[in-house]
């Protein structure tokens, strides 16, 4: 039930709330919102702080690494991807696509870094690739 | 649950593939078994209840088409989940006296309209403010729920074998429904030798897409008594929604966890007490995960309650979706809540094929995931007896 003329796979650049994130990821940066008032991070970014609902959150550039939650390898049509939730290093958990260069060689827990894909329309996407200089996650 | 509420009437609406059949039709005809089975008039309707997939906006439409005359009405949108909500939330209604006989409906036809339900992105709603954080990252229902499988793999060593034995029971139960859409016994082997769709999760760990509807009618107890159909008390509920919980989200529990314990303290019973139990089957980890979450063993434990036909009626340690579920018989519009309510009935009417009936079945449970898990969904759960 797509509504003509909105692709929901481009990022919406205009929405005043997410607006700065995808300007930072134009420029290769990763941006989370971090709570002035319980100090914690979130995902996906909000002005209101989903963990203590406290509005005014500000953004800071996050470190871009993380370690893989779970991930799954979709092989029903083309070249086979990879969806995964990434735990991030400051806390929280995101989905986002891994790209590697050995897909089946991916574990959960494995140490991976933010780098960002060119798309056709619209701005860069973030992607993670594994980062053998991370730190493996234990379970 | 005080007065408990029963359910009169309940329908499944024949076809598999709707393509000569509207959506508007397929709630209509479903709402007409409902009354048929229950032997009611719609004149006697005066509550009604649909979800996202009724066409139109929200029940306004719906009730127009069908010509109801109506004093209240709900939309709760749960996805697949929501009709389980739908017969709590008329039970409560009816209790509190703002209705007496409620119609509730679903239909859909993905599959005549080429709906690739799991494997491709769909948006309900542009202004949602999750879309630009799940579809530009190729997100879709199959890759969500593989995601769960495999972390469940991780934590508690579940395997694909264990797995596919939830979709073997469900195929040995749908030797026996004529109409269900795959009646062909299948082994573990055969699940496991199907294409890997989204890994780990094979296609024969998927449910069907099927057109089609089904429909309830939930009335007072003094109304109830009266008709000439077994009555189906309903004598507990619970519902509980999950989310990302800001980055904190646990993939493997489910929200089932908290309504299943809500239902069944309401009702005054225990896991072990259940005769028959309808579980939503998007997937077979959903499966697991439920029986886990309700508390028909440990949480990590699902693999071995389901391993060598755990979930078989008469030969395994729980009968469920005895229709042949999701998994087998039909997935109505991409929503297994009201398919799974309608077996329990005929499970608690004693009108379940006889190969599949659980003897002197008294008490079910059905619960439904509706949404996705891995993003957000809504667990729903209700407690049936026959009375
Ligand atoms: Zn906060």
């Amino acid at each position: 039930m797509t509504q003509s003329g909105f692709d929901p796979t481009v990022p919406d650049e205009n929405n005043p709330e997410t607006r700065p994130f995808w300007q930072a990821a134009r420029e290769g940066r990763f941006l989370l919102r971090r709570c002035r008032h319980c100090a914690r991070t979130h995902w996906y970014p909000r002005d209101v702080c989903p963990h203590c609902f406290q509005p005014g959150t500000v953004w800071e550039e996050a470190s871009g690494r993380g370690t893989i939650h779970s991930f799954t390898i979709f092989r029903a049509a083309g070249a086979p991807e990879v969806l995964a939730l990434i735990e991030l290093h400051e806390g929280p958990r995101m989905l986002c696509t891994v790209l590697a260069d050995d897909i089946e060689g991916l574990t959960i827990g494995q140490p991976v870094s933010v780098a960002f894909r060119a798309a056709p329309v619209g701005p860069p996407i973030p992607v993670f690739r594994p980062d053998s200089t991370g730190e493996r996650l234990a379970d | 649950m005080t007065a408990a509420a029963c359910i009169v009437g309940a329908y499944e609406h024949p076809t598999r593939k709707a393509t000569d059949l509207s959506v508007a039709q397929l709630h209509a005809e479903a709402a007409i078994g409902a009354l048929q089975d229950a032997g009611l008039a719609r004149e006697d309707i005066d509550g009604y209840f649909c979800a996202g997939d009724a066409a139109g906006l929200g029940p306004l439409s719906m009730a127009d088409y069908m010509n109801l005359r109506l004093r209240h009405a709900e939309s709760t949108e749960f996805g697949g989940a929501s009709y389980i909500a739908h017969v709590a939330h008329a039970a409560q209604t009816i209790a509190a006296g703002k209705c007496n006989v409620a119609l509730i409906t679903l239909g859909g036809r993905p599959r005549a309209e080429g709906v690739a339900t799991g494997t491709a992105p769909r948006v309900y709603n542009a202004a949602a403010p999750d879309v630009m954080w799940e579809l530009p990252f190729r997100s879709t229902i199959v890759k969500l729920y593989a995601m769960v499988a495999r972390r469940h793999m991780h934590e508690f060593g579940t395997t694909s074998e264990q797995l596919a034995w939830i979709k073997v029971a469900a195929s040995l139960h749908a030797r026996h429904n004529p109409g269900a859409m795959l009646r062909n016994p299948v082994t573990v082997q055969d699940v496991l030798a199907s294409p890997m769709i989204s890994d780990p999760l094979h296609r024969l760990d998927c449910c069907v897409i099927s057109d089609g509807g089904g429909a309830l009618i939930v009335t007072r107890p003094e109304i109830a008594r009266d008709l000439a159909r077994p009555v189906v008390r309903v004598i507990g509920a619970g519902e509980s929604l999950c989310g990302q919980h800001g980055g904190d989200m646990d993939l493997t529990r489910t929200g089932a966890a908290k309504s299943g314990p809500t239902a069944l303290a309401e009702a005054g019973v225990r896991p072990g007490d259940i005769d028959y139990a309808g579980l939503y089957d998007s997937f077979t980890i959903t499966v697991l995960l439920q029986l886990e979450d309700l508390g028909f063993c440990e949480k990590g434990a699902g693999g071995r309650f389901v391993a060598d036909g755990g979930l078989v009626s008469g030969s395994g340690r729980l009968a469920v979706n005895t229709d042949g579920g999701g998994l087998c018989n039909n997935h109505p519009g991409n929503r297994g809540g009201m398919t799974k309510l309608i077996e329990a009935v005929r499970q608690l009417r004693h009108e379940a094929h006889p190969a599949v009936q659980v003897p002197d079945c008294r008490l079910a449970l059905v619960n439904g995931i509706g949404g996705s898990l891995g993003t957000r969904h809504a667990s729903a759960t209700v407690i049936l007896e026959r009375q």
